[in-house]
């Protein structure tokens, strides 16, 4: 039986279709002649509202309409880390012929690669029970990596029959199949609306780490949170996410090019496969998926798009891995959704947005966290989630960044003004903020050792009476101010420049560790404590002012871990010496 | 292809731009119709399809159009435009047709839909060749690199056209053969502007090699809706199927946008910020992603949009979402241009995002990196104190914050002032250093010991 309907009419990325069978919502859809793919969006009695996955141009009343009885789901598998897919999976780079630069539309193709084979070793035998969740064999995917291949999280528990031999194996291969009929390949199917379903929550207890000082040092996110980094055009929101996607510890990073440029795509593709992992020595590109629906593609796979890498993300997640996922931005997604959500002339809320804005977004953060996964044995995963805002004029009270920020548990406020002193990354130290302080208190203690703590609060402090001082220049002038205090101001100064702000493009810069991080911090502590003492006892700031400090600074940011505490030594002598070699007046 | 042409005289309505029109069988999105009325035949597109009822917008004036007598012809396609080298020294009106009164162009084969298609992200590559405007502040710091969308945020009268034309006449990328093609789309410029582009075109023999696509002020402003496109798709053409280096200014995007504005006012769509469309993100980005290199190519789209900042704010919604869009901004300042200081370039907002792919070791110099973020370090700081010394007046300074105030002058009347004249990298760098010689050598921390060395001793200290 032919499931079609007719298109009624076309309105931008939303079509209307009247037809007589019964459709389900987000029901999948080919559209027209050329068999766009579209999701039923509404239903109003033989009317049914699609969004169009491609450009509509060109389509027209009258043209057929199929409906699939699906819904928009996923291809999971192996073949998948390392490609590049649109907003609806499907794989970019076998779009075309060699030739073919641009998009065409009505493309299809499998998210898993049909025409390679794995090697497959089975890790369970026959006549053994299972349970939803258990990792029944193990795939080898680019660069050697694990692939566990698990039982779909909705099948019933049941009794192997029969499990194939290791040996190479392709997407539609048998490997699996139980006693009472179950079968299964490498290749499983989820819809992208709907979670995968995990045993339970577990506590944050460990930092994302991400070799950014100020991010690990002031404002770290769990390993399950969420956090958010929202700035105007040009604060290094892209660029944050690139480093963050280059040298977090996590196992799997999804990314999402949701409604930005084509080049920034480029870019990771061209740049990624050259890096090295610094913890496996692999290449970058090989523990990434990227998801690139630029803001040029079509916008209602933009709205899809972020459902698809959630759903990714949740499937590594199941494996046992750690996965970071961001989403550059959340604004382009939620403007395709006002966009789509104005066609259908519904009521619009703040800002044209739909009502459902915020819960839908909250949708999309609810499926992060740190999980005990389905499976007898056990097995903890996690998705970090790290999202990108775009407020319009970079004001941070919009719709977006404000349903963001409830959601989310790390707050990075990128600042224009920063940016414009180059000074980056620009995250607004006063502004920013983390929930997640106490929860990673512990392993801090245990990593870096008890004084951390002290550090970080000194730290703190600092950057807190720098605001203060400020404030009062600003009324006072600055000769009112005490030594001390212009000491300190000093000191901010150069904890902005050589602490605070870190350079992404710069090889020796772009990831500090966090012992590295440490010890720097150390480092400025020590100067501050001679310093301090100095000039409690008599010296002036301009005498302090004339010592090298910068020099040494940047020195010591360029070294690496194990050389950072000879130097240190060194340096600290040498300060000590010129420190002894002032002359003081005794007053 | 039908030899009949399907038509409806089921005019229900006109307001604005917009034709309600039903008794349309099988209207499709997005194809062009004609419309013939009592005196002429106007062009317009179908914008919404409901039914038989179809929403038509149309891109010349809809004046005195009497629904009685006027008959919608449906064209059965999308709006094209024929290509052919020949465009090469034509100039067209906003719709893309010859007004340069040198008889009809004589096109290839070749039709490309106006709207394009995206390029393949998979498919391109990285821009990354350097392009010398001569502009010390652009060469120097916001480094302009072939395949990138770069606008000039500008200001009711400030000089965005003449900084606009002199690097299309200046611009050249050292070393390469490509052929090198200047498009340029006016979009609803008055008459006295278009005459200084082509007077200036004139001089400089530009109109020769060029292709010049003229939407004014005077024009339908549902028009200013196809310029850019039009433009862009032969700037396509020429790059991606005959190997051009293909270099696009569009002037000015402001008016391009409320165009839009008014359709949608009239289409009765919620609006977004004042006034603006909600989509006016994505519309913009289907002109702006239209730019780049690709892989298997030689060709490249390289875009400089002007964009006017209404009351000089860069969070206008216009300017504010062509920022999220283009690879960086180039923005004028009123201040310096008040005084006299051309090109008035506030080298402080302004970026390129794609700079450190253009520049560095065999492209132009190893050290320009750590340079560029010298200046910007050591120009904002001689802005700080400027506002510094508002508050606690001039001998409230220290040695060293006068010694900031010099250089932010000498950089803003030695560096930044260069008028008309051309630098190559090496005089915009000499420039560069000698403004930088008047800090003490503890303040110019972004550069290695080596180079402050080799770069400043000898270097007799400047006093502006
Ligand atoms: N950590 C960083 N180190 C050095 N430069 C940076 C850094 N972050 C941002 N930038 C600079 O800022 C520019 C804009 O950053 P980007 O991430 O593209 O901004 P956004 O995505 O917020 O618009 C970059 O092109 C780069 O020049
Ligand atoms: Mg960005």
């Amino acid at each position: 039986m032919d499931r079609e309907g007719v298109i009624r009419g076309i309105a931008g990325p939303v079509i209307t279709a009247e037809s007589k069978v019964s459709t389900r919502l987000y029901e999948v859809v080919k559209v027209g002649n050329e068999r766009l793919l579209g999701e039923v969006i509404r239903i109003r009695g033989p009317f049914v509202d699609v969004q169009v996955y491609e450009d509509t141009n060109g389509l027209r009343v009258g043209e057929p309409v199929f409906f699939s009885g699906e819904l928009l789901s996923v291809e999971l598998g192996p073949g998948i880390l390392g490609s590049v897919l649109d907003g609806i999976g499907r794989p970019l780079d076998r779009m075309g012929d060699e030739g073919d630069i641009f998009l065409r539309k009505g493309f299809e193709a499998p998210t898993v690669p049909r025409d390679r084979k794995w090697k497959f070793i089975p890790l369970m035998e026959r006549g053994q029970k299972y349970f939803p969740g258990d990792i029944y064999g193990v795939m080898l995917d680019v660069g050697g990596l694990e692939h566990y291949l698990m039982i779909p999280p909705l099948e019933r528990p049941g009794t192997i029959a029969w499990i194939a031999e290791e040996g190479e194996y392709g997407a539609g291969d048998s490997l699996f199949s139980s006693t009472d009929g179950l079968t299964l390949q490498c290749l499983q199917k989820w819809n992208v609306r709907v979670p995968r379903p995990f045993k339970g929550r577990l506590p944050f207890n460990e930092p994302l780490i991400t070799g950014q000082r100020i991010i690990d040092t002031l404002f770290p996110v769990a390993l399950g949170g969420a956090s958010v980094v929202p700035g105007g055009f040009g604060t290094g929101k892209t660029v944050t996410q690139q480093s963050l996607a280059k040298w977090c510890n996590a196992d799997i990073i999804i990314y999402i090019g949701c409604g930005e440029r084509g080049n920034e795509m480029t870019e990771v593709l061209e740049e990624f496969p050259h890096l090295k992992d610094p913890r496996t020595g692999n290449p970058l590109m090989n523990r990434m998926i990227l998801i690139a629906n630029t803001s040029n593609m079509p916008v209602a796979a933009r709205e899809a798009s972020i459902y698809l890498g959630m759903t990714l993300a949740e499937y590594f997640r199941d494996m046992g891995k750690n996965v970071a996922i961001m989403a550059d931005s959340t604004s382009r997604w939620a403007e395709a959704l006002r966009e789509i959500s104005g066609r259908l002339e519904e009521m619009p809320g703040e800002e044209g947005y739909p009502a459902y804005l915020s819960s839908r977004l909250s949708q999309y953060y609810e499926r992060a966290g740190r999980v005990k996964v389905l499976g007898s044995r056990e097995r903890v995963g996690s998705i970090t989630v790290i999202n990108a805002v775009s407020p319009p004029g970079g004001d941070f009270s919009e719709p977006v960044t404000q349903a963001s920020l409830r959601l989310s548990g790390a707050f990075w406020a990128l600042d224009k003004s920063l940016a414009q002193q180059r000074h980056f990354p620009s995250i607004n130290w006063n502004l920013s903020y983390t929930l997640y302080e106490r929860s990673l208190s512990d392993y801090f203690k245990r990593e870096l050792g008890e004084d951390w703590n002290m550090l970080t609060l000194w730290l703190r402090e600092l950057l807190e009476s720098e605001k203060r001082l400020q404030e009062l220049v600003q009324i006072v002038g600055r000769d009112a101010l005490e030594d001390l205090d212009r000491w300190k101001l000093h000191l901010a100064w150069l904890i902005k420049s050589f602490y605070l702000q870190q350079n992404a493009f710069d090889d020796k810069d772009a990831f500090c560790p966090p012992k590295k991080q440490k010890m720097l911090l150390e480092f400025f502590r020590e100067i501050d404590d001679r310093v301090t003492k100095k000039i409690r006892d008599g010296a002036l700031f301009s005498q302090i002012h004339r010592i090298s400090l910068p020099l040494w600074l940047e020195r010591m940011k360029g070294l690496e871990v194990e050389k950072m505490e000879t130097k240190k030594r060194e340096y600290i002598a040498e300060l000590e010496e010129e420190l002894s070699s002032l002359e003081v007046i005794q007053s | 292809m039908s030899l009949y042409k399907e038509g409806s005289r089921a005019i229900k309505g006109v307001t604005g731009p917009l034709l309600f029109v039903s008794n349309i069988k099988c209207g499709g999105y997005g194809e062009i119709v004609s419309i013939e009325t009592d005196t002429s035949t106007l062009m317009g597109q179908i914008l919404q399809v409901e039914g038989d009822l179809c929403v038509i917008q149309v891109f010349e004036d809809t004046m005195g159009l009497n629904p009685e007598s006027t008959t919608v012809w449906l064209e059965r396609d999308v709006m094209k435009i024929s290509l052919s080298p020949a465009l090469k020294g034509r100039i067209l009106n906003g719709r893309g047709e010859p007004i340069d009164g040198k008889g009809p162009i004589i096109y290839e084969e070749l039709k490309l839909p106006i709207q394009g298609l995206p390029l393949n992200p998979v498919k391109r590559s990285s821009p990354n060749a350097y392009i010398e405007t001569g502009i010390s502040s652009i060469d120097l710091m916001n480094t302009l690199v072939r395949g990138q969308k770069l606008p000039i945020f500008s200001g009711a009268g400030l000089p965005a056209n003449e900084l606009a034309t002199q690097i299309v006449k200046q611009a050249r990328v050292p070393g390469s053969k490509g052929q090198f093609l200047p498009i340029f789309a006016a979009v609803g410029i008055t008459a006295r502007e278009a005459q200084y582009f082509i007077n200036f075109f004139n001089d400089t023999g530009t109109i020769h090699n060029g292709i010049f696509f003229i939407n004014l002020a005077s024009d339908s402003a549902v028009e200013r809706i196809l310029t850019p496109r039009l433009a862009l798709t032969a700037a396509e053409y020429f790059a991606f199927f005959l190997g051009y280096d293909v270099l696009v200014v569009i002037t000015d995007m402001l008016y391009y946008c409320e165009a839009l504005r008014e359709i949608s006012a009239v289409r009765d769509e919620v609006p977004g910020r004042r006034g603006y469309p909600g989509y006016m993100y994505s519309d913009l980005a289907s002109i702006f992603e239209r730019a780049g290199c690709v892989r298997s190519g030689r060709g490249s789209v390289t875009q400089i949009p002007i964009i006017t900042m209404p009351g000089d704010d860069m969070t206008h919604p216009v300017v504010d979402l062509s920022g999220y869009i283009t690879e960086g901004q180039i923005v004028l300042d009123r201040g310096l241009n008040d005084r006299n200081i051309y090109p008035p370039i506030n080298v402080l907002p302004s970026l390129s995002r794609l700079m450190n792919k253009g520049i560095g070791r065999g492209k132009t110099v190893e050290e320009h990196r750590s340079l560029a973020d010298q200046l910007y370090a050591s120009y904002a700081r001689a802005k700080e104190v400027e506002r510094l010394r508002l508050i606690v007046g001039e001998d409230g300074l220290t040695e060293e914050e006068k010694f900031f105030l010099r250089f932010g002058e000498m950089f803003e009347e030695k560096f930044l002032n260069q008028g008309d004249e051309y630098r190559d990298i090496k005089e915009s760098m000499e420039i560069a250093w000698d403004c930088l010689s008047i800090l003490p050598k503890e303040a110019l921390y972004k550069l290695s010991e080596d180079i402050i060395v080799k770069k400043l001793s000898g270097r007799e200290r400047k006093t502006s």
